[in-house]
């Protein structure tokens, strides 16, 4: 028996904000993040400015090309996710589970892609550890060429990315959740919150990393 | 969110692309660094209102959660101009 389409649907709104609970608490936590993006972004801006010698042009350590198609692909699963949730809310299940699959993988080459970036970033000597630090730049492997900025480049850059990858990652788990309960029918036409509020939060780290992306990427 | 017609994700999704692929040409382009910024920055804030606006839906959203959402701004801004007050100290 499908208890999601015949339990009544717990629509309590907080008094005087007319959305329902589940998506203003979501909306909460988000706020929230912001200011824990701002904190990362704001002392990386004061870092970069009071220390413009640990910085180089944007490319000559950071592969732009390839963050650029990972920016893509993160863009990509932003609209399969709301194509996800257009479609139970017209009750298309079968929409609904490929859009989610389609979310879950995309976002899974997200963090691949960064992991790969990370691997070939560290044994170009761009590392986080300041006493290990020794950047060559793009494409050069070579022992004994000589470093290209400074430890809080790399620091900074670890710092800001990391998290968001991490918060990629969490996305990714909980669309699994939401995938598997899609899969047993859990959501319908009348009760699809449970997608809509981690769409929220799916877009939100999209939101985040394009913000990153400008300011660590090509600034 | 009920009760209006379904935005056009693809084409919101296009703009996205399209001003992804702006942002990387631009930043490349021979310009003060102040204007590269300046550009990327308001590119840069344009996705993330498309964003916000039409896949989280916030445009169909009630005045109130429109409030809530921008109230972390100012508190932003506020932040990164405490932080500004220690470039003195960090150099």
């Amino acid at each position: 028996m499908n208890h999601a389409a015949t339990a009544p649907v717990d629509r309590s709104y907080m008094p005087g904000m007319k959305v329902d609970n589940l998506k203003l608490g979501m909306w909460v936590f988000l706020l929230s993040e912001v200011m824990f993006f701002t904190a990362l972004i704001g002392s990386y801006i004061i870092l970069r400015y009071a220390h413009p010698d640990h910085w180089t042009e944007p490319g000559v350590i950071l592969n732009v090309p390839l963050t650029a198609l990972n920016t893509f692909f993160l863009i990509c699963s932003s609209v399969t996710m709301v194509k996800a949730f257009a479609a139970i809310q017209q009750g298309n299940q079968k929409g609904l589970k490929l859009w989610l699959l389609a979310t879950i993988l995309i976002g899974t080459l997200f963090v691949g892609i960064q992991v790969y970036e990370y691997n070939i970033l560290g044994s170009e000597g761009f590392v986080p550890a300041v006493e290990n630090y020794h950047a060559v730049g793009r494409g050069h492997h070579e022992a004994g060429a000589p470093s290209l900025g400074g430890p809080l480049y790399g620091a900074t850059f670890y710092s800001m990315t990391g998290f968001h990858g991490a918060h990629v990652s969490l996305g990714v788990l909980a669309l699994w959740f939401v995938f598997i309960k899609a899969m047993r029918g859990g959501y319908t036409k009348e009760d699809n919150r449970g997608v809509e509020i981690v769409g929220l939060y799916w877009h939100f780290v999209d939101l985040v990393w394009i913000i990153l992306f400008t300011i660590v990427y090509l600034i | 969110m009920e009760g209006h017609s379904e935005p056009r994700y693809f084409l919101i999704w296009f703009i996205l692309l399209a001003l992804t692929v702006g942002e990387v040409g631009y930043a490349f382009l021979d310009l003060p660094k102040f204007w590269l910024a300046v550009g990327l920055i308001i590119m840069a804030i344009w996705k993330a209102l498309l964003v916000a606006l039409y896949y989280m839906h916030l445009r169909y959203e009630p005045r109130r959660l429109w409030v809530l959402a921008a109230s972390p701004l100012p508190l932003a801004v506020i932040m990164v101009l405490a932080v500004i007050t220690e470039y003195g100290f960090l150099r």
